[in-house]
């Protein structure tokens, strides 16, 4: 069976005034209908790269390599170039949830307003159709009046409710792959909560692809089927959510549950990892976690091991770097 | 009263609201009638969401926002300072012994001044130091405790990460030589491995030190992590307040329950078991009468639905105090 999005060898430079950044190099992934793939690492890790990448919407001074692939149905996303098949990814078959669900709303246009006009954009249906189905879409993401709502602008809203629009007006098109960005990071954990588990809900019930990317490991833990680990632009372990969060074998996984304050278990010390994650303009040769790895890899600290993903059990993949260093540690 | 540092007595900060100039003069009931007493050399911690009161809670007991009833007391070796009864002298004093580190140490730095110009700048403000000689001293011993390097100083914020900043922020809190520090969502910006490293450091700043902290924070593993006593706060009130592993371990308030379980837990096997509470946080220009949770408590008693019972701290066990409404 084809999967419903496959990204093969994907690297994203941006050209700047210092050089040429190198934000994500040699990514691989996959994503199946209904699957959830989580995406975590800190900030600077390429995260929200990939995810633009997909909708082509990194800023104009991106390069993108001649060999990579970002195949979503069946047609390679990378060589659309025309308004009209961006038009088709962007809204149609993909949707985004940003983080700060103020700042996705135009402000000065009420909400129903906006979802209407995307729905006019991407499906063949008048007006009042769209109204009806946005309105629906409003009821089904839990908003109460969603009629009165409709007609409302997005700063009259709490932030909570904001979310939940956002995410009605990213559905109401049907999307087939959702990417989800940082969608629960601003909201408090009890509103966290309701909106988790509506967007479990809502995958179920339409059966599409979401890529769901946060920095919070309990976040992932609860929503998603596989996870990558991104560091520095590369993912440097992936897998079933279990496999990565109950056997860790690459150093920067484990460090960063160490480093997760755990209610369970209030007698664990809070180990951070040490050092800070290095620019990307000066992005370190061969593995690149070397610079913070606490395991002393002699070959791996010089930058003599190229990164190379390696499946160590079924479906878990580890640099292979990284699965020396493991050992030791 | 003799191991207290801080003691709030019956603290309430209302706010004045016009929606426009025609309409009605309202009061928003930011903090309603707290008591607390911070022990000296203690991790006290405030939880609550957004719009809870944490904030103007804290900032309140600085003494930079008004305090419309009530009194907050610190008691420092010599003598007492009474927070709504200071004079400019007074207030000056207990700036130097009170400080503040903020949430976003991107905003929190200017960026057109040099690492030691902003660690100095309180030295500089308060008149401690009678030299530059004596407070270049100040602010390279600062900067080493909070790990700086001596070289770091001579460069501008803009040079440094997150975790760095945090870093040069909280010298900056610590160079006046501070015995009580309130630290407002200090981590919340900050990645977790960064995170980890700023609460080791405040810990070990703390013995070092002698501090005392009041930990503002809406992220209850990080409160449970750092904190010897927390208090819970929603819509202005404190629901629950106890020593923290009691309180985490043994929560009574149906708050306090419904917060912890909504935090994702880290084992992809246990799964939701959220209580999921309806609703948001209602607004602080009504809050409902009687219990303020009442709202949304996922199993309301008859009459706090009618909201017939008061807001009031019961002693459930020695040092654990539950809001009355969810003991009954």
């Amino acid at each position: 069976m084809s999967h419903l999005l496959e990204v093969k060898n994907l690297d994203v430079k941006f050209d700047t005034d210092e050089g040429r950044i190198t934000a994500v190099e040699n990514i691989s992934l996959t994503v199946d209908q209904g699957e959830v793939l989580g995406i975590v690492g800190e900030s600077g890790s390429g995260k929200s790269v990939t995810a633009k990448s997909i909708m082509k919407l990194n800023p104009g001074n991106t390069s993108y390599n001649e060999d990579a692939e970002i195949i979503l149905d069946n047609e390679n996303v990378l060589q659309f170039t025309s308004k009209q098949d961006l038009k088709k990814i962007r809204g149609g078959k993909v949707s985004m949830i940003f983080q700060e669900p103020m700042a996705s709303f135009a402000p000065a246009i009420k909400i129903g307003a906006q979802m209407v006009e995307q729905l006019l954009i991407h499906k063949n249906i008048n007006k009042d159709e769209a109204k009806s189905i946005s309105i629906n879409m409003l009821k089904r993401v839990g908003i109460a009046d969603a009629e009165k709502r409709f007609n409302q602008y997005a700063f009259e809203l709490s932030g909570g409710m904001r979310q939940r629009a956002m995410i009605a007006m990213a559905l109401s098109t049907m999307p087939k792959l959702l990417l989800a960005d940082e969608p629960t990071t601003a909201l408090d954990v009890t509103i966290q909560a309701q909106v988790i588990n509506l967007i479990k809900d809502i995958i179920k019930e339409y059966q599409m692809g979401v890529i769901f990317i946060t920095h919070d490991l309990g976040v992932i833990a609860q929503v998603a089927d596989h996870v990558a680990v991104m560091y520095l632009g590369s993912v440097v372990e992936k897998g079933p959510v279990n496999e990565i969060l109950k056997n860790p074998k690459h150093p920067y996984t484990k460090g960063l549950l160490q480093a997760l304050p755990d209610i369970n278990n209030l007698d664990a010390p809070l180990s951070p990892i040490p050092g800070n994650i290095p620019s990307p303009l000066d992005r370190p040769t061969g593995c690149v976690f070397r610079t913070r790895c606490p395991h002393h890899n002699p070959e791996g600290k010089d930058g003599k091991i190229e990164m190379k993903l390696i499946e160590v059990e079924s479906g878990h993949w580890v640099d292979q770097c990284g699965i020396q260093c493991g050992q030791n540690g | 009263m003799g191991d207290n540092l801080i003691s709030v007595n019956n603290v309430s900060v209302n706010f004045d609201y016009q929606e426009n100039f025609i309409s009605k003069k309202q009061k928003i009931h930011a903090v309603n009638n707290i008591n607390i007493k911070i022990k000296k050399g203690s991790f006290f911690g405030l939880v609550g969401e957004s719009g809870s009161g944490k904030t103007t809670l804290g900032r309140a007991i600085l003494g930079a926002n008004k305090i419309s009833s009530g009194n907050v007391i610190f008691h420092d070796d010599e003598r007492d300072y009474e927070l709504t009864n200071m004079n400019k002298q007074d207030l000056k004093e207990y700036r130097k012994k009170a400080q503040l580190i903020f949430q976003d140490p991107y905003a929190a730095l200017s960026p057109r001044m040099t690492v030691r110009d902003i660690i100095a700048e309180p030295l500089e403000v308060m008149k401690i130091t009678n030299s530059r000689q004596e407070t270049d001293e100040r602010v390279r011993d600062i900067a080493a405790k909070c790990r700086l390097n001596i070289e770091h100083l001579r460069r501008f914020p803009h040079a440094f990460s997150g975790g760095q900043r945090q870093r040069i922020s909280i010298a900056r809190a610590l160079v006046s030589n501070p015995k009580f520090i309130v630290a407002d969502e200090s981590v919340a910006a900050l990645d977790v491995s960064i995170q980890a490293d700023i609460l080791n450091l405040l810990k070990q700043l703390q013995t070092e030190l002698n501090l005392t902290y009041l930990f503002i924070s809406h992220d209850l593993s990080v409160v449970a992590h750092v904190c010897d006593v927390v208090a819970v706060m929603y819509l202005g009130h404190i629901v629950e307040m106890g020593p923290s592993r009691e309180l985490f371990k043994n929560p009574k308030h149906s708050y306090t329950k419904a917060l912890l379980s909504s935090i994702p837990s880290i084992d992809p096997e246990k799964r939701s078991e959220a209580i999921e509470l309806k609703g948001e946080i209602p607004s602080a220009l009504n809050p409902p009468p009687g219990c303020v949770f009442r709202t949304r408590c996922p199993n309301p008693g008859v009459d706090c639905k009618g909201g017939e019972i008061t807001m009031g701290l019961t002693e459930v066990e020695p040092g654990h105090w539950v809001d009355q409404c969810c003991v009954l």
